[in-house]
């Protein structure tokens, strides 16, 4: 469609294909830093954002029990009926939301899909997306792609990174149409309550403004029990949920997400998806079904692993003279690291080069972090001690 | 109390200044706690948990299920702590099912153990029968697998 009407000029690269709201993607800063990473040995890395657990064993299992059953063909479009509902009663009894598991629920290829499936299957182009930022690496490009417009709006470290009502309502637009919330919050660790939840569900109905909710990260959520904007008065109609494996049952690779909305919202997806990707794989979906099946016990296990090393790497970086959030979900720490006078590349760049530390700089979740550096702590202990002195020694050769 | 047992049942080797911040307390109450739990006997000993066979050691292992006559008083305990007292005997269980003292022994050699069963075993009042069952091969030890279990490839940097 964007193919130069043109005989093309003789010198045409390969590149000149490429559509153009694609090619004004930014690569992710991500990248750029894990070419670096991956090229050296010893490095201890806080940059991964996947958990380190292997996918517990039973699930596994009932992997390999699908393969020796022949489960090896295609599944519905929405994904598995029994998985289906057994995500409706994990929703309805985790969340108080009920779902019908024949059409108010899509099995999807991890969050990213659903994430994505959701954008494009409401946006209209020029539709503007607000969401809060320092945020997960996709949420800008996916909204691009979906072509629509993207609309940060900067949290603060002195507001625990939760979104105010006065800078949403700030943001809100006529083209305003969606609101894009991911709480817990990765980089920042950030959540918010039930209350605070009410106070951006009011602005969203007094607007109109469609939901789209990240909440991959709310098993891990350490203070008090995570509540789901969809579960507010009147928001069920107007939020698509999204959820998924990966982060509570350490099964990223597995690839299982998916998406409750109602009905049209949900037909809506499933369109795309059907054409795109017809179904998540059928093996990854039949572990998904045992670890809801029995997987809550190793699920309360890792959780508790991963708030002990919270602990531990808060306790760490504070007691280095960086300032630091107490992130009440996720598994990430964002300390501030100004004190050190470096920028976050700066900072990031010469803690791997001189320690052999990999965090990622804040700047890489949105031009918002910069000033901090995330550190996953979904590592192990014996790591997360070595991490801790090396970058002590880091930041005191640096304040010298 | 539970979470500072769980983590020294994970790595007994843990500082008390790790245990502490990941506790979110002092070493110094981290230091208390473990002394009580020492001296209340909750933890009875630390010790390494070795791979016989990568440490080069030929020794030989064996389960033993026993069957005894529980005596008119103290049933069962009073025989059992007299077969745990053996150097030989490294773990001792009373069990449900066919058999009701599950005891779990190591020797140099063969003979050490088969020694041990017919010399000292056996012939203890109360013994009734002995079934000895030889290790051949270790898989996973005190929770640990031999071989790793290893998610190396997890990529050193991702969102």
């Amino acid at each position: 469609m964007h193919l130069p009407l043109s005989p093309l000029p003789v010198n045409t690269t390969p590149n000149d294909y490429v559509a153009e709201h694609v090619r004004a993607i930014p690569r992710s800063g991500i990248r750029d830093f894990f070419e670096i990473v991956q090229n050296m040995q010893g490095v201890i890395s806080l940059g991964i954002g996947e958990p380190d657990f292997v996918t517990p064993w039973h699930i596994r299992e009932a992997a390999i029990y699908a393969l020796e059953r022949g489960k090896t063909g295609y599944t519905s479009n929405l994904g598995l009926m029994t998985l289906r509902e057994a995500i409706a009663s994990y929703v309805e009894e985790t969340y108080t939301l009920r779902y019908d598991a024949a059409s108010e629920i899509l099995v999807t290829v991890g969050v990213s899909e659903a994430l994505d499936l959701a954008l494009r299957a409401v946006l209209n182009p020029g539709d503007e997306v607000l969401y809060h930022e320092p945020c997960y690496v996709s949420y800008s490009p996916s909204i691009a792609l979906a072509h629509g417009r993207a609309v940060s709006i900067r949290t603060r470290e002195e507001d625990e990174f939760k979104l105010r009502p006065d800078a949403l309502r700030a943001a809100i637009t006529p083209r305003s149409k969606v609101l894009l919330l991911n709480f817990p919050t990765n980089p920042t660790g950030g959540v918010m309550t039930g209350a605070e939840l009410e106070e951006i569900a009011a602005i969203c109905r007094e607007h109109n403004l469609l939901v789209i909710t990240d909440e991959i990260y709310s098993e891990l959520s350490y203070a008090e029990a995570h509540v789901s904007i969809a579960s507010l008065p009147d928001m069920r109609e107007r939020t698509i949920f999204l959820h998924g494996f990966s982060k509570a049952f350490a099964m990223t690779g597995f690839r299982i997400g998916y998406a409750c909305a109602p009905a049209p919202l949900i037909d809506a997806m499933m369109r795309i998806h059907q054409y795109g990707i017809l179904c998540a794989p059928i093996v990854s979906q039949e572990a998904a079904l045992e670890a809801l099946r029995h997987g809550r016990q190793s699920m309360i296990e890792m959780r508790e692993q991963y708030r002990l090393r919270r602990n531990f790497l808060l306790h760490g970086l504070r007691q280095l003279g960086l300032p630091c959030f107490e992130p009440r979900g996720a598994f990430y720490l964002f300390p501030n690291i100004v004190p050190t006078g470096k920028s976050s590349h700066d900072f990031a760049m010469g803690l791997l080069k001189h320690e052999k530390v990999a965090v990622v700089p804040g700047t890489a979740f949105g031009p918002s972090g910069e000033g901090c550096v995330r550190c996953s702590y979904a590592t192990s202990m014996e790591h997360l001690e070595i991490a801790v002195e090396r970058i002590g020694r880091f930041v005191g050769s640096s304040s010298k | 109390m539970d979470a500072l047992l769980k983590l020294l049942e994970e790595n007994a080797l843990a500082t008390p200044e790790t245990l502490a911040a990941q506790l979110a307390t002092t070493p110094e109450d981290v230091r208390a706690r473990i002394q009580r739990l020492e001296d209340d006997r909750v933890i009875l000993a630390y010790k390494a948990i070795v791979d016989d066979e990568r440490a080069h050691r030929s020794g030989v292992k064996a389960v033993i299920e026993v069957r005894v006559t529980p005596e008119r008083e103290g049933g069962f305990d009073r025989l059992a702590n007299r077969i745990a007292q053996y150097p030989e005997v490294t773990s001792c269980f009373l069990m449900s099912g066919g058999f009701d003292l599950l005891i779990f022994v190591e020797g140099h050699t063969l003979q050490d153990v088969a020694g041990f069963v017919s010399a000292k075993l056996s012939t203890l009042t109360g013994v009734l029968s002995t079934a000895t069952h030889f290790n051949l091969k270790t898989y996973k030890i005190q929770g640990v697998m031999r071989e790793a279990v290893v998610h190396e490839e997890r990529l050193k940097v991702s969102p």
